[in-house]
């Protein structure tokens, strides 16, 4: 199977970022994401989605590196001093490399 | 106590006790919308009978309240907490706003009790929601007003989903008038206490999760938010005397002073005002006050209307 290297970013962030964050991605040349519902607990306490202030979010972007890099660069400026966050990229590989 | 108090208890207990009890998320979201659409829709209907002349000075004079309450509550906050200027602006917020959820319970007491009140009165809550959340974001952004996306903000507030389904539900129930409404009384009317009782249980679950985050922010708070919701319900029930309420209305509206936000504020101010820590103001409101004016505080402000009242 012939696959293309591309990066794959995953942001976990509070649900209040969401509509941020899908603003931002966009400016920074992403073409998609998927949004899914999660919980979890970190340094800043238990995310456990009982109720809209503590509902968190995860989303994936699959991207060019230079994007991946441009958008790390702008969420840790802007989000990460006051919101709880979880950022982390790995290498994926995809089938249809233009529709990334 | 009314049972649906006794709902909250339950919930209380249970996530104390560390039981394994939990509400779906979907059922929390659909049950909020229906009590939000349900109270708007309500207050609609009975809006539609009473001519804006009536209505209009008391909803402006309320207003002014919404504005005045997160001035008061700041310098306190500020002074006598040692918080700082976003922590004081953002709790100031949640107090000068109002909880929808501690209007219902209000509603089922004086019903209960059969004392009559001013049915419009969810245009109030409605009212109520925004002056105190833009009041403290005000308080907070003082020096860097410029750095605030008013726009995005004025979005946020105004078609948050609280306003939006109150002010809804109020266009609908005045548009469609009782007749127009009887076919949904069934689900918007009859069921609406039992519903009431489900979300309690599953706020007496999320209060009881917010208490760990008092443990870090001390007396001062705990003191706060059961203090302050006292003073707010006697200025709350001073103008509803003076507006010309009825003994139900007066209590209802100190209620409503003596509420703290945890659907708009929250959410308003998460955006607003990042730099403060949430677990503070939303720790005090669903931890504190919440619990506080469900079980003791509402029947007090009873008290504090009959008193003014004679």
């Amino acid at each position: 199977m012939n696959t293309h290297p591309k990066q794959l970013l995953v942001i976990i962030g509070e649900a209040t970022l969401e509509k941020f964050l899908v603003r931002d991605i966009k400016v920074f040349g992403a073409h998609g994401y998927t949004i899914t519902d999660v919980r979890g607990g970190g340094e800043h306490g238990t995310r456990d989605a009982e109720w809209e202030g503590s509902r968190s979010i995860r989303m994936e972007v699959v991207c060019e590196e230079t994007v991946a890099e441009r958008i790390v660069e702008h969420v840790i400026a802007h989000y990460a001093k006051n919101f709880s966050l979880s950022l982390y990229v790995s290498n994926v590989g995809v089938i249809r490399k233009d529709k990334y | 106590m009314d049972p649906v108090v006794l709902f909250f208890v339950l919930g209380l207990a249970a996530r104390l006790a560390k039981s394994d009890l939990r509400l779906p998320e979907a059922l929390y979201e659909t049950l909020s919308i229906y009590l939000l659409l349900a109270i708007g829709l309500k207050g609609g209907v009975e809006l539609a009978k009473h001519p804006i002349s009536t209505v209009a000075p008391q909803a402006m004079a309320i207003v002014v309240m919404g504005l005045l309450l997160p001035l008061l509550a700041y310098p306190i906050l500020r002074f006598f907490g040692k918080l700082n200027n976003f922590d004081a602006a953002a709790i100031a917020a949640h107090y000068g706003s109002v909880s929808v959820v501690t209007f219902a319970v209000g509603l089922a007491f004086v019903a209960k009790r059969g004392i009559a009140y001013e049915e419009y009165m969810p245009l109030f809550v409605a009212l109520l929601e925004v002056p105190g959340i833009v009041v403290g974001i005000l308080l907070a952004r003082l020096h860097t007003l410029k750095t605030v996306r008013w726009g995005e903000l004025a979005h946020e507030i105004i078609f948050g989903k609280s306003v939006v389904l109150l002010v809804g539900g109020l266009c609908i129930g005045w548009l469609a008038g009782p007749q127009g409404i009887d076919p949904m009384r069934g689900l918007f009317f009859d069921l609406f206490k039992g519903v009431l009782a489900l979300f309690l249980l599953e706020m007496g679950l999320v209060a009881a999760s917010r208490l760990s985050d008092l443990k870090r922010s001390g007396l001062f708070l705990i003191g706060f938010g059961i203090l302050i919701p006292v003073v707010f319900s006697i200025i709350g029930a001073t103008l509803g005397t003076a507006i010309g309420l009825s003994l139900g209305g007066t209590t209802l509206l100190a209620v409503l002073a003596a509420s703290a936000s945890y659907i708009a504020a929250p959410a308003a101010i998460r955006i607003a005002i990042p730099e403060a820590n949430p677990s503070l103001s939303i720790g005090a409101a669903l931890g504190i006050t919440f619990p506080f004016n469900l079980t003791l505080g509402i029947p007090l402000y009873f008290e504090i209307a009959k008193m003014l009242h004679k």
